[in-house]
Formats: C-alpha cells, sequence, structure tokens
C-alpha cells in the first residue's frame, strides 16, 4: 500500500478481519434473490419477443389461460398506458422497457408473462401465448441508427442538444458538447498530431446471479417483494411506477446479491411478479435464465469514438478533438454524457472540444456498468496519448505526468477539481517493480489512466446498543462490494468496541430511511457517512448517560476506547456494556438515526500497467502480469479494496481481450451463454497486483474517496498499449481477440 | 456576484454565453434569475442537470447556498454504476 499520509491511530479502520458475510455464503447459507421459497407460491415465465423490431399487431392468451395450472397471464394492457396518462418520458421509457405495448424494440423484449403452479406448466402456457407481429427494418448499431434513412426506433424522437431544434425525427436522442480554448490554435502548437478511429461492442455486466423476484400480493392491494437489486429503495419506486401504485403499497426486501456492477439498479422482473400475484392471489416467483440475461438486461453501449490529439516536444497536450457515439438500446440514456466529461478530465488541455451523441438502435436498453461510459472513451483517448508519447519519444508515465490534473485544475467537464490523487496512482506505478522488470520475447507493456467522479447521494442509517455492548447497525445500502464490513469497521472505530461486536445488517424498505442505489461507488462514503453520524449521536448519548450515573456535568465525561471516562480521573470507567445494561435508568433503550445527502464526494482516479505476450503465430494474447495503482482515499477495508481494484481489472480485460455481443443479421443475438461470450476466469489471469494510494477525502470523516469503479477505465488501453509495445501494431477495435490481432499482424507484414 | 457557467451544450439557451454573473444566495435563486435572463432555461437546469459548486458535485442542489465568489458549474447528469 501506497500511503501518502500516516494513518492517525486507527484501531479498526485499514484493517482486514474477517468478512462479517462469509460464513453465510461459504456454507450455502445466504439467500439470494432465487432462493426464496412460500407456501402456495407460484413460478413464472416471461414470453420474448424473436424479433429486433416489430409491430405487436395482437396476443392471444386464451390458449395459455385455459393450460392445466395456469393462473394468471398479463400483456402490456395489464399496465397504465403511463404516456397516455403524461408520465415523465424517462417513467415511460421504464415501463415500455419491462413490457411492451405497442412496439417490440429488440430481441428479448418482454410481451407477457404467465403465472403456474409448476415451473414446466409456466413454460409450457409461455409458449401458448400467440403474438402477431409486423417485423419491422432494424438497425443494430451507431452507424446504421444514425444513417439518413434509418428505420426509427421512436416516430417522435427529435435530437435534444441542438440548436435549432431539429424538425425531423432521428435516432438520435442527444447532443452533448464540451469545449474550452481554440482548437485550431491548439494543434497549430503541436509537434506532433496523432487522430485514430475507434469501435467498441456492447458487452455485458456478467453477473454471475441472474435476476429474480418473489412478489406476494395482499388483498387490500399492498405487495412484499424480494428481488436481488442493487437499492430495493429504487426498485420500490420503478415498480409503483410500472404498476400505477403507491410506493408506501410496496415493501421490498433486498436478497443478498450475486453481483451487479450497475446493471441491477433497473428493473426488469418485479412488476411482472406483482401483477399475476395481484391476479392469482398466490405469491408469484420468476427467474431468469442466463440466455434472459443476456438478450433482455444490462448491456452497456458499443460504440463508435473519433480521437485527434497533438503534443509539443516536451509532452504538453495543446489540443484533443473527440467526437463519440454511444448506443442507447431501445430506449434513449447511453452514457455519453459521462463519457464526454470523463474523456479528457485526467488532464490539464488548454484547447479541445468533446463532442457526444446518445443513439437509441434495436438492442436490450443499456444499463449502467462501473463507471458508465468512461471505459470506452478512455480505451481511445488513451491509445492515442501512448501514440503521442511514442512519437515524441517519451515515456508513457511522464508524459501522463506532464500533463496531470492536480488540485486546482479546472477539470474538462467544468468546475476546478479539490485534492485529488492522479499523480500519486502515476508515482505508485513509476515506484512499483513491475515498471523495470523486463520483458521476454513477444512482450510488451503499457499504461493507461483512468478517471470517475464517484458519488455521494441519499443514505439513512440506524445503530442499536444492545444490552450487552455489542451494537446494530442498520442500512438499507445492499452490500455487492463489502460495505457491511466497512460499516462495521467505521462503527467500531468511532464506538471504540470491537469489530466482532457489531452486527451490520441491509434492512427491508419499511426498516431503515431512505438510501439510494448502491451504486457510483457511493456507499462506503455516504452509507458510511451516515453510520458515522448515527454512532457519534450514540457516543453523545452514552457520555449523557454516564453524566448522569456519576451526577456530573456533560463536559465531564468523555468518550474513549469504548468507555465513559471521568476527565480528571475522579470515577471508575464506564464501558458501553456497563451503559447498555443499565440503559433502563438512564433513559431507556440506546438507539440513533441519522439521514444525509451526502457532501464532499471526492474523485478517484486510476493508473494501470499491463505486460502481455502475444502469440504472432495465433494472435492469442496472454496477459504476463498486471498491476494497478488507485486512490482510495482511505481504505476502510483494505481486503474489499484491493477486490473491487482486481475486479474491476479482470472485467476490463475481459472487454479488451474477449467479450462482445454477437448478433446475426436479423437481430437476433447468437452468443448469449457464458460459453460464447467468453468472459476471462481464474485461469486466464496472472494476480493482480495493487498499489493502494490514499490520498484522503478532506470532507470524509474517515478520507473516503469511493472504488468500486475506477479500476475498469484503464484496462482496454493498457492491454492495447501494450499489445503495442509487444507486436508493434494498433489495435483500436474492442475486443482485442485473437482473429483481430492476427488480422493486425498480418496487415501490418504486408 | 456568483460566477457562473455553461457547458457549451447549455449555451444554446444562454444565447452563446459560456460565463455569467448572478446574484444570489441559493441553487434556487440562482436559477430563478437565470430563467428571467434566459426564458426557459430554469426548466432544463432543474430537471437534466447536477451542479458543480466551489468543485464540490450535487444533486438536488436546490436549496444549496452560493457565497459572493462561488464558482458555480451546471453539469449533464451521469448515472454511476
Amino acid at each position: 500500500m501506497a500511503v501518502t499520509e500516516e494513518n492517525p491511530g486507527y484501531k479498526w479502520v485499514g484493517t482486514r478481519p474477517i468478512r462479517p458475510d462469509g460464513l453465510e455464503k461459504v456454507t450455502g447459507k445466504a439467500r439470494f434473490g432465487a432462493d426464496l421459497v412460500l407456501p402456495g407460491m407460484l413460478y413464472g415465465k416471461v414470453v420474448r419477443s424473436p424479433h429486433a423490431h416489430a409491430r405487436i399487431l395482437s396476443i392471444d392468451t386464451s390458449a395459455a389461460e385455459s393450460m392445466e395450472g395456469v393462473k394468471a397471464v398479463i400483456t402490456g394492457d395489464d399496465f397504465p398506458d403511463l404516456a397516455a396518462n403524461g408520465a415523465h418520458p424517462s417513467d415511460v421509457d421504464v415501463a415500455n422497457n419491462t413490457i411492451a405495448r405497442d412496439k417490440v424494440l429488440y430481441e428479448g423484449h418482454v410481451v407477457a408473462a404467465v403465472a403456474a403452479i409448476t415451473r414446466e406448466q409456466a413454460e409450457a402456457a409461455a409458449k401458448a401465448v400467440e403474438v402477431t407481429y409486423e417485423v419491422l427494418p432494424h438497425v443494430l448499431t451507431v452507424d446504421e441508427a444514425m444513417a439518413d434513412d434509418a428505420p426509427l426506433l421512436h416516430e417522435g424522437m427529435i435530437t435534444k442538444g441542438v440548436d435549432p431544434a431539429p424538425e425531423e425525427p432521428s435516432n438520435i436522442a442527444s447532443k452533448i458538447l464540451h469545449e474550452r480554448g481554440d482548437l485550431e490554435q491548439g494543434f497549430g502548437e503541436a509537434d506532433a498530431v496523432v487522430e485514430r478511429e475507434f469501435t467498441t461492442k456492447p458487452v455485458h455486466q456478467g453477473y454471475i446471479e441472474p435476476h429474480a423476484a418473489v412478489a406476494d400480493s395482499n388483498s387490500d392491494g399492498r405487495a412484499n417483494i424480494w428481488c436481488s437489486s442493487q437499492g430495493h429503495f429504487q426498485m420500490r419506486a420503478y415498480t409503483a411506477t410500472v404498476l400505477g401504485v403507491s410506493p408506501g403499497t410496496l415493501k421490498v426486501t433486498a436478497a443478498e446479491i450475486g453481483g451487479g456492477f450497475g446493471g441491477k439498479t433497473v428493473i426488469y422482473l418485479e412488476p411482472l411478479a406483482v401483477r399475476p400475484s395481484q391476479r392469482a392471489g398466490r405469491p408469484v416467483k420468476l427467474v431468469m435464465d442466463r440466455d434472459e440475461v443476456f438478450r433482455a438486461t444490462g448491456p452497456t453501449s458499443g460504440t463508435r469514438i473519433k480521437v485527434k490529439m497533438g503534443v509539443s516536444k516536451d509532452g504538453k497536450i495543446t489540443a484533443a478533438e473527440v467526437w463519440m457515439a454511444y448506443e442507447a438500446g431501445a430506449f434513449a440514456g447511453s452514457p455519453v454524457g459521462a463519457a464526454g466529461m470523463t474523456a479528457i478530465a485526467c488532464y490539464d488541455i488548454p484547447n479541445f472540444v468533446v463532442e457526444g451523441y446518445d443513439v437509441v438502435c434495436n438492442k436490450p436498453r443499456v444499463a449502467a456498468y462501473r463507471a458508465p461510459g468512461a471505459p470506452m472513451a478512455a480505451f481511445a483517448v488513451e491509445s492515442v496519448l501512448d501514440e503521442l508519447a511514442r512519437n515524441i519519444e517519451m515515456y508513457a508515465i511522464d508524459i501522463r505526468l506532464a500533463n496531470a490534473a492536480v488540485e486546482g485544475t479546472q477539470a474538462a467537464y467544468g468546475p476546478k477539481f479539490p485534492r485529488i490523487g492522479f499523480v500519486e496512482t502515476l508515482e505508485a506505478i513509476k515506484d512499483h517493480p513491475n515498471y523495470t522488470t523486463e520483458l521476454g520475447p513477444n512482450q510488451g507493456r503499457g499504461v493507461a489512466a483512468g478517471f470517475w467522479f464517484n458519488a455521494g447521494m441519499m443514505s439513512s442509517a440506524t445503530v442499536h446498543v444492545n444490552e450487552n455492548g455489542t451494537a446494530t447497525v442498520v442500512t438499507g445500502s445492499p452490500d455487492i462490494g463489502g460495505s457491511r464490513q466497512s460499516m462495521a469497521l467505521m462503527a467500531a472505530e468511532e464506538l471504540g468496541i470491537p469489530y466482532e461486536s457489531i452486527k451490520p445488517v441491509v434492512a427491508d424498505t419499511e426498516t431503515v430511511g431512505f438510501n439510494d442505489v448502491t451504486g457510483g461507488s457511493r456507499v462506503t462514503l455516504a452509507t458510511g457517512a451516515a453510520v458515522v453520524d448515527a454512532c457519534r449521536l450514540i457516543v453523545e448519548d452514552l457520555r449523557a448517560r454516564a453524566a448522569k450515573t456519576w451526577d456530573v456535568e456533560l463536559d465531564q465525561v468523555e468518550w474513549v476506547d469504548g468507555q465513559a471516562q471521568h476527565v480528571e480521573g475522579a470515577q471508575p470507567p464506564l464501558s458501553l456494556n456497563d451503559l447498555a445494561a443499565k440503559s433502563g435508568r438512564t433513559g431507556g433503550p440506546i438507539s440513533a438515526n441519522a439521514s444525509l445527502n451526502s457532501r464532499g464526494v471526492g474523485a478517484g482516479f486510476s493508473t494501470q500497467l499491463c505486460d502481455v505476450e502475444v502469440d504472432p503465430e495465433t494472435g492469442v494474447t496472454r496477459i504476463v502480469r498486471y498491476l494497478t495503482a488507485q486512490d482510495a482515499g482511505r481504505a476502510i477495508s483494505p481486503d474489499y479494496v484491493e477486490g473491487q481494484m482486481q475486479g474491476g481489472v479482470v472485467q476490463g480485460i475481459g472487454w479488451a481481450l474477449n467479450e462482445e455481443y454477437i448478433h446475426d443479421t436479423e437481430g437476433v443475438m447468437e452468443n448469449p451463454s457464458f460459453l460464447d461470450y467468453r468472459m476471462p476466469v481464474a485461469s486466464d489471469l496472472p494476480m493482480i497486483d495493487c498499489s493502494i494510494v490514499e490520498v484522503p477525502n478532506p470532507a470524509h470523516p474517515y478520507g473516503v474517496r469511493g472504488v468500486g469503479e475506477v479500476g475498469i477505465v484503464p484496462p482496454m488501453a493498457a492491454v492495447g498499449n501494450a499489445i503495442h509495445d509487444a507486436v508493434n501494431v494498433r489495435m483500436t477495435e474492442l475486443p482485442m481477440s485473437p482473429v483481430k490481432v492476427l488480422e493486425a499482424l498480418n496487415a501490418h507484414d504486408e | 456576484m456568483a460566477q457562473v457557467h455553461f457547458s457549451a451544450g447549455l449555451r444554446e439557451l444562454t444565447e452563446g454565453l459560456a460565463q455569467v454573473e448572478v446574484d444570489a444566495s441559493t441553487v434556487r435563486g440562482l436559477i430563478t434569475a437565470l430563467d428571467e435572463m434566459f426564458p426557459g432555461v430554469g426548466d432544463r437546469l432543474s430537471e437534466a442537470s447536477s451542479v458543480a459548486i466551489d468543485g464540490e458535485i450535487f444533486t438536488d442542489a436546490e436549496y444549496e447556498p452560493v457565497s459572493e465568489n462561488s464558482e458555480v458549474h451546471f453539469l449533464d447528469i451521469f448515472q454511476g454504476g
């Protein structure tokens, strides 16, 4: 760990204890979304479109409804027509993505759902639902969708962000633009200019656990939902919108979650389980299979990106021009906005134009995926920067150091950076033995960097002190990256009691105050701050109870190492155990709540160093060694911080080398399984070495920045730059699969 | 007066101006003043932007205080994963 500021004497923060959810997970006792079974529960099955783009002419459910064991069949007509009701367009899109009404916009789009006594009966009934389609021409890529004569997904889509507004509809939902300085002057000052065009394919978040939901509706209109998600409060809100009911009528319980990476911040199944449950008066369970996960959830955008950059001989970037088009899938909302803000955010560039387009096409609606939008842009920008460094014979790390954003730099997206740790991540790479390890034949080394904002948002926490002096920490943030351990470590530090005496709990939507989704790398920062606030209220309460016990003023009592101490030593200390055991005499149970809309978000930076070996006969790229340096602010739980860093890198390596959605000419996905959609497994990879950089965020009580996302931003460029170093070919298309590398090598030889 | 900066994408609403000075004590007051200067800009800023005040990014920033020397940037909405 590269510590830039000394640990100020923390006892628990920064330690590596056993994870609180470990035992249940390794013994199989943890309950994931698909594990719940309720008495009388029905099994649901969803009917999906086989077409990429088609008008629904009719849906005949009569045969399905008459089949043995079938208790309910629903279609889009069983939900409120939000568009007709004047709902916000984003809510209309959520509803229409959950179940199609008039048109299907991608292969896998839901058109109906059934519920039956057995799973087999539900599957048979789903096949008996007869849907008549008028097949329409489709578009699968930004190039096809942006063509002048492209078939339209949404006849009323007028591009936002263009002045004057276009008169004709198109598949371009919006345009974003950032610019500063004088581009022409900037390129005029450059001694080297590189211009390249890049493409990336849609990739899936690849969580191991498929989506699952169980709904149990009551006759009073209320319903309980158990689901696997990154935010059960968000699931409640979305589900209520689609059903047309008050969120207060729904209670949502978060199941254990087997990965999300952004892909479980949206709803798919929940309304489709509630409605049949209401019809049948019985619980309904829906579980996707892997094929459905690929065809209808996630992924992130495929893109086309053009980058032109210039540098002076001393390595200063004089100008950057970036054009990008991001697939949104079937509904507006690609992450091109974030891509535009992050593309060149690592660097202090005086002259730039960044232009981006959000483009709909006939693929599943894209969902957030770890630092949404940033990795593709970084692949393009960091590849071009690598080429520029070679052109002026400068080391890859040094050209980044020469341009690195620091405190006070005006970010490309507008505001000035507060204290950030980008330079420290670059120096951590340079100081690591991997940086100077000798390379073998056909091996190469690549460097790339990345930026992500991180997020704050709203969180709540409740802390209860139990009668034996232990404490329960209750939050509403599903734990997908180790947040229970982080909450427990901060609570132990605040209360001064052992980590093992803290029980962290993720509670349902009726048991704890509102929490935004577990996303944006925000939970340790924001929910952690709520936990700290609640603990500090507890400590104040404990001091007051000790003062009452000793009959002294409050300022005569301090809280040290988990016990109340008289400032002059006039009384024997009172431990938390002592005070808890007698809480009835001093005011009753000891408990505190805290809620906040988080402040002080600290931006995250990551720099990565990748060594590859390329087989010139087959084009296969092997990762030889990999180092990632990331500014965590403060690593509350170093084990989990390293896990996040390594996880981001591994997903990025898969994105770089193998992963892609493959569609046939009819827009049908051809590789919806882990056999054909090739994600890296442990045997594909070396140990991912981690260097945790700690430049504490001054706005957080423990200096936290958030670590979950930025690690996935640099890998594609790091791998691509390493391939170039190994075999002298510049890869501009993802994935850099053996076939493409071989093609590039052959073209280079000709 | 607070210095308010607009991204290039928002300048279609501000007669091409990249920066204006506004006298306001909260983001809400600032948006109200901007809407008087550039009719229609208020809705767009309220709905579709997050706000950076002196380098710190806020969502739901309506009641956030703005000081006399604050530097305010309206940003595109972005989502984390």
